[in-house]
């Protein structure tokens, strides 16, 4: 009996603890299942500082009083779609920078006047980097959009030319002088010659020395308004939050359904090389993708085309470019300029090239500063071998992936792909301009 | 029922009841400990850092609160003699870079403007990635020379 009762009181031990394993197990596993993310805490907090949500408003530039001037936007966009602003008549900012290609222009490398050294970048979001162009060799927006204008390969015109066509459009005319103040009597043709610039052909820079330094400098101060207006425009050209940002939005907010229905396992997988052991976060960094910085990844010239110097030639345009954020034309008095002060330049950054965002991925091809790459299998290809460089040294290392892992990494890049947040009406040509530049935006291939 | 339950599950009644409430005690004082160090961490730029050769001794605030990287900014250096005097006369140069990455800074920051009381400006320090940094300060003052390097981890 007393046995009996023994063993009925150790089996009630036993099943008693056996519940509670039980109950202690499927708590476990429930919590597990409402909280599946793979991810550890750096981990999503890596994930949010990629969130499209993390970009902070975009800093006011102090270097350009019309920056955040709408009058100035629109007056910039008339400009960013005009031909006129050309030596021929036939180019505009638009014609390589197209909006229904991201601001770029599907092709191997710019093709205006001439050809363009490289492949044309987009500008969506770049009013956040410190540095334009593929070298780095212009420090605003501003001073950026004038250098085209004057490349013979590009626009191939004349500051005196547009300055001009400024003074002499009653729309431009009105819309500047609102923004900038009255435009000077340029109608006489020995002060204020057809073609006149510093930086172009010897008639136009004969024509140039040949006028007094108070009209150059006249001139050059409309000039640099142009670019001021086009900057005002680009800077509202913002990328629009994409399948990767509901992803992370899901994974912030512990919400396991949201997050299966955004990525699939191939996505998931490709999203986790792409933080851990593909590095890509190491440039690719950020909610818009980069660190605006310079790198040398061993990106292999065409077949007889001589190696690009990259940011090493960058740094020192920069520094003589009389546009730059220490001359007389950044509106800010302070002129903090840590960005060019502090420029460094170096052996390291021989063949190096600015990071681009990976937000402007699809639909951009093909890659790289001289568009050596058409696809993102190619390129994830490149950097998984590491090869040496051509000049210089490559900072990237093999990363040894197996073929199926490229192929996660690749699928997880289409996540990033989204709309502009820009709305519609910046994205085309304004209703008074040119009715010929949108056929010529339209076909050019 | 629901006592025999907690007890069961937290410590089985076999093992004395005592040890099992004592290494809980000691588990939660290790994670309180584990934080501590996390928030001690965090205010690191506040801590006094010996050159190699002892010569003087250095303190860093950055004027960008957390450090996060993609933000140019400045730091103020505080430099002191091994005695904890302040040293007005300092020379400073500023490197820096990524030891796994074989890179430097993508910077070039200056020391531009003594500070008085053995403080300096430095300007343009900036950090592209996240990772282990490394900044090398060397100081010349007073015909001495010497080297600190700071770790940091972004």
């Amino acid at each position: 009996m007393s046995l009996a009762r023994g063993l009925n009181r150790r089996s009630r031990r036993a099943s008693l603890i056996g519940l509670v394993a039980v109950v202690v197990w499927a708590a476990w596993w429930f919590s597990r299942a409402d909280d599946p993310s793979p991810w550890t805490e750096t981990e999503i907090e890596i994930l949010r500082s990629l969130w499209i949500s993390s970009l902070p408003p975009l800093a006011p530039d102090p270097s350009n009083t019309v920056a955040d001037d709408p009058r100035a936007a629109k007056l910039g966009q008339q400009l960013f779609f005009d031909q006129r602003l050309s030596g021929n008549g036939l180019i505009a900012c638009a014609t390589c920078h197209q909006p229904q290609r991201r601001f770029t222009d599907g092709r191997v490398k710019g093709q205006a006047i001439g050809t363009s050294k490289r492949n044309t970048p987009s500008i969506v979001g770049t009013a956040y980097s410190p540095w334009l162009y593929w070298d780095g060799r212009r420090d605003s927006l501003w001073s950026q959009a004038l250098s085209p204008l004057e490349d013979p390969n590009e626009h191939n015109g004349t500051r005196m030319q547009y300055v001009r066509l400024i003074a002499t459009d009653p729309g431009y005319r009105t819309a500047y002088e609102g923004l900038f103040g009255s435009i000077p009597d340029l109608s006489n043709r020995s002060r204020f010659p057809s073609v006149a610039t510093p930086v172009g052909d010897s008639r136009s820079n004969t024509a140039w020395l040949a006028m007094t330094a108070e009209d150059r400098e006249l001139v050059n101060k409309i000039f640099v308004n142009i670019g001021k207006s086009i900057a005002a425009y680009e800077r509202l050209l913002m990328p629009g939050p994409s399948r990767f940002d509901a992803y992370v939005k899901a994974v912030l907010d512990r919400n396991v359904k949201a997050q299966q229905e955004m990525f699939n396992n191939d996505e998931l997988m490709g999203l986790r090389l792409f933080i851990g052991k593909a590095n890509c976060t190491q440039c690719h960094n950020g909610p818009l993708f980069t660190n605006y910085e310079f790198h040398n990844t061993g990106i292999i010239s065409f077949p007889g085309e001589v190696p690009d110097k990259g940011r090493v030639a960058g740094v020192r345009s920069v520094r003589s470019n009389p546009f730059n954020c220490l001359s007389a034309y950044n509106d800010d008095s302070a002129k903090d300029c840590a960005e060019l002060r502090f420029a460094r330049n170096g052996p390291e950054l021989i063949g190096a090239m600015r990071t681009p965002s990976l937000r402007n991925l699809e639909g951009t091809s093909p890659y790289m500063h001289k568009g050596q790459m058409a696809t993102t299998a190619e390129i994830l290809d490149h950097y998984n071998r590491a090869p040496l460089a051509m000049i210089g040294h490559n900072e990237t290392k093999p990363l040894k992936l197996s073929r199926r892992e490229l192929k996660q990494l690749e699928t997880f890049l289409k996540s990033l792909a989204a709309p502009l947040v820009t709305p519609t009406k910046w994205l085309e040509p304004p209703a008074n301009i040119n009715a010929r530049l949108v056929t010529l935006v339209g076909s050019a291939r | 029922m629901a006592r025999d339950i907690r007890i069961t599950s937290i410590c089985l009644p076999s093992r004395p009841f005592f040890w099992c409430k004592t290494a809980f005690v000691l588990v939660l004082v290790l994670l309180a400990a584990s934080m501590a160090k996390e928030i001690q961490a965090e205010s690191a730029d506040s801590r006094v850092w010996i050159s190699q050769a002892g010569l003087f001794h250095v303190t860093y605030k950055s004027k960008l609160q957390p450090i996060v990287i993609n933000r140019i900014h400045n730091w103020v250096l505080r430099v002191g003699s091994a005695d904890g005097q302040p040293v007005t006369n300092a020379d400073i140069t500023v490197e820096g870079g990524m030891p796994a990455h074989d890179h430097g800074l993508p910077t070039l920051p200056r020391m531009t403007q003594s500070l008085g009381n053995g403080e300096y400006l430095l300007e343009g320090m900036r950090f592209h990635m996240n990772g282990y940094w490394e900044i090398s300060i060397t100081i010349n003052a007073g015909g001495d020379r010497d080297t600190i390097i700071i770790p940091l981890e972004l």
